[in-house]
């Protein structure tokens, strides 16, 4: 008897391009540190770039013709829209190739690609964002965000974190931000330097130290892994459940959408069931960080 | 109920997959290396060339599967062109290759691309993109499966819903009646507009009749298989086992044969090959076995370890995959990489080992029992 016919999958030819990335100029550059610089970027086609609508949190690839592609969060938050801005820390070969861009170039641009951070769900609490080095990109889109909202969020707590002070990016928005009356900013480095006015010490601990309560506040953290590992722990010890920190991954990605299987933590694909996932979430998923 | 349908002799196969090629581009399997009566070389899946005419190898399982003609080793995404400077930048997509036929395929090769398909179309899971490249080539490809008269040691199709003469995922079952040709059944509507052709006949009593004896005689071949429905759950709970998976990994190489020659990895790498201003954005396949697959620049590998990458192999196979995807595995039990591991690794072995070590463990099959390399 003849097999049940199998319906294939329908091709419609008006179905976007996927891995077809938009073309982008660069419109700023501005050198972070010794290793990181943050590229503004805008989209050529005036009617995209128009249409062009993001979330906090929401990640973008941004392609160098002849070195690759690779993933950044978009840093800028959606309430400012003159250029999308990414920071791109110099470690492998698309990276360092992209570090060579210009003001005036021309890049590919996949984006918005993953889910964001729960912007909505955060409003009237308090937040307290925990960002270790290149971790304080992702921070930057929803701290800005939350900002350019203030009314909507409770009380706003950043610490910041960096090996020395040369390592802290974003030397603007700091100073805006230890300025400003409605949050609170905490500057640490990992060891003394000359004429440093701020904190030292690794950032777990001067957490412990700062002591934020638990209560109706939800804890946002990016940064290496041993920074998430002992974070996680500290605001354990102060009373966060896992269902109240919030953190961000990044893994080896190429396609962004889902498909190439690159980037899964067991049945979870960090490009689109992530990035940003809660420690509750990422404890029921397989080990494998 | 009997197959019914055209008949085929193996001396008229050319003319019609010759008459097939003015419409379609043609893919058969062929036997590469040593040529035949020798049993050595490889049977690959080639371009049928109309003007050579030369059978294609029917009587021995292809070496690798045919996911390469939906799902090329290496496919132009784009082609880009940039100014001088970096200040203009152009992009094209390349034309998808039209109308294609694969004929004589496995049944487990045709169904292979059932594992594809919902993957790549964006649906079972939060992603909705489309790929766009694989689904032209898959709404433009028909399949013509040949039914399995023999089996070999490593099949194990029927561990995972198939059999030998399954038409599954196929527009056309070709299966064997005796050694004069193939019987023709039609699975959909477009297979059977392909069985409109004054070069086939209509299958007689007797060639029915000797189809339905292949049929009954590879489904005999296969030992019992065993229930491996809970393979998700156990190979979850496995997961933190590094000693389960240490010996199960004990005799990898790493080496990705079985990632290649399989008929469901498709997993991708994305590369830029250029020339001076002009280039093209690659699409090739690429292996979770592989050690580089996921390190990342900082220097950090969230797998790595082979027995991590093949807990990956085994885990998304059998169990992230039917978790996202209706409890189908992603494994249609080819038995390629068994039969083409130069080391032993049977995947047979660790599905029911992981059932063995977890409780309301399956029977193992005795197949399941046997190690090639004792």
């Amino acid at each position: 008897m003849p097999d049940t016919p199998v319906a294939r999958p329908v091709f419609d030819s008006s179905a976007p391009n996927p891995y077809l990335p938009q073309v982008a100029t660069v419109l700023d550059v501005i050198a972070e540190t010794h290793n990181i610089k943050s590229f503004r970027v805008r989209l050529d086609d005036e009617q995209a770039w128009k249409d062009f609508s993001f979330e906090p949190g929401q990640l973008g690839q941004l392609s160098l013709f002849g070195a690759g592609e690779s993933t950044f969060v978009i840093n800028s938050p959606p309430t400012r829209k003159d250029y999308l801005q990414f920071s791109v820390m110099r470690a492998g070969e698309v990276t360092s190739a992209l570090h060579g861009l210009k003001p005036g170039d021309k890049i590919g641009l996949r984006a918005p690609l993953g889910n964001a951070f729960p912007y909505k769900e955060l409003r009237g609490k308090n937040v307290i964002f925990i960002g270790g080095g290149i971790g304080m990109a992702p921070m930057r889109t929803l701290l800005l965000y939350m900002l350019d909202n203030r009314a909507d969020y409770g009380d706003i707590t950043l610490l910041y974190g960096a090996r020395s002070p040369q390592d802290l990016s974003y030397a603007e928005d700091r100073q805006d931000w230890l300025k400003r009356k409605d949050m609170r900013t905490v500057l640490t480095i990992d060891a003394p330097s000359e004429g440093w006015e701020h904190k030292v010490g690794l950032i777990p601990n001067v957490l412990t130290e700062m002591a934020p309560s638990p209560e109706n506040s939800i804890a946002v953290t990016c940064g290496p892994p041993i920074m998430i590992k002992f974070t996680v722990q500290a605001l354990d010890k102060l009373g966060f459940k896992p269902e109240q920190i919030i953190t961000t991954l990044e893994k080896r990605m190429k396609c962004g959408v889902g498909i190439c299987g690159r980037c899964n933590i067991g049945e979870k694909y960090v490009c689109i069931d992530g990035p940003v996932f809660t420690y509750a979430q990422l404890k029921s998923m397989v080990n494998e960080l | 109920m009997k197959a019914q349908g055209k008949f085929i002799s193996r001396s008229a196969l050319s003319a019609w997959l010759a008459e097939l090629s003015a419409r379609f581009q043609v893919w058969a399997p062929r036997r590469e290396g040593l040529a035949a009566p020798s049993s050595a070389g490889a049977v690959v899946y080639r371009p049928f060339d109309p003007a050579q005419g030369s059978d294609p190898e029917l009587d021995k399982k292809p070496t690798e599967s045919a996911k390469r003609v939906l799902f090329p080793r290496s496919e132009a995404l784009l082609n880009f062109q940039r100014g001088a400077g970096r200040d203009s930048l152009s992009l094209e997509v390349p034309p998808s290759p039209g109308p294609t036929l694969i004929f004589g395929m496995t049944p487990c090769d045709a169904k292979g691309f059932l594992v594809f398909d919902p993957v790549y179309d964006g649906s079972g899971t939060k992603g909705s993109a489309k790929d766009v490249y694989y689904l032209r080539r898959r709404a433009e490809t028909l399949l013509i499966a040949r039914a399995c008269a023999k089996t070999l040691s490593t099949c194990f199709c029927h561990w995972l819903g198939g059999s030998p003469y399954s038409g599954q995922g196929a527009d056309i079952l070709a299966l064997e009646a005796g050694r004069e040709g193939f019987v023709l059944e039609a699975i959909t509507p477009e297979g059977a507009s392909l069985l409109d052709s004054s070069t086939l006949q209509s299958a007689g009593a007797d060639m029915l009749e000797a189809a339905e004896q292949g049929r009954a005689a590879a489904q005999a071949s296969l030992p019992p298989a065993p229930d491996i429905a809970g393979a998700p759950e156990a190979l979850r709970a496995l997961f933190d086992d590094a000693a389960f998976w240490r010996d199960e990994a004990a005799h990898c190489l790493s080496c990705g044969a079985c990632t290649y020659l399989c008929p469901t990895c498709y997993c991708f790498n994305v590369t830029d090959e250029h020339m001076g201003m002009k280039g093209t954005r690659l699409r090739s396949w690429d292996a979770c076995m592989a050690p580089l697959f996921t390190l990342e620049a900082s220097g950090h590998n969230p797998r790595p370890d082979k027995a991590a990458r093949l807990k990956n192999r085994i885990g998304h196979k059998f169990s992230y995959y039917p978790s996202l995807h209706e409890r189908h595995f992603a494994c249609v039990g080819c038995g390629r990489c068994i039969k083409s591991c130069p080391s032993g690794v049977d995947i047979r072995r660790i599905v029911t080992d992981s059932l063995r070590q977890t409780t309301g463990a399956a029977k193992p099959a005795p197949a399941a029992k046997e190690k090639r390399h004792a």
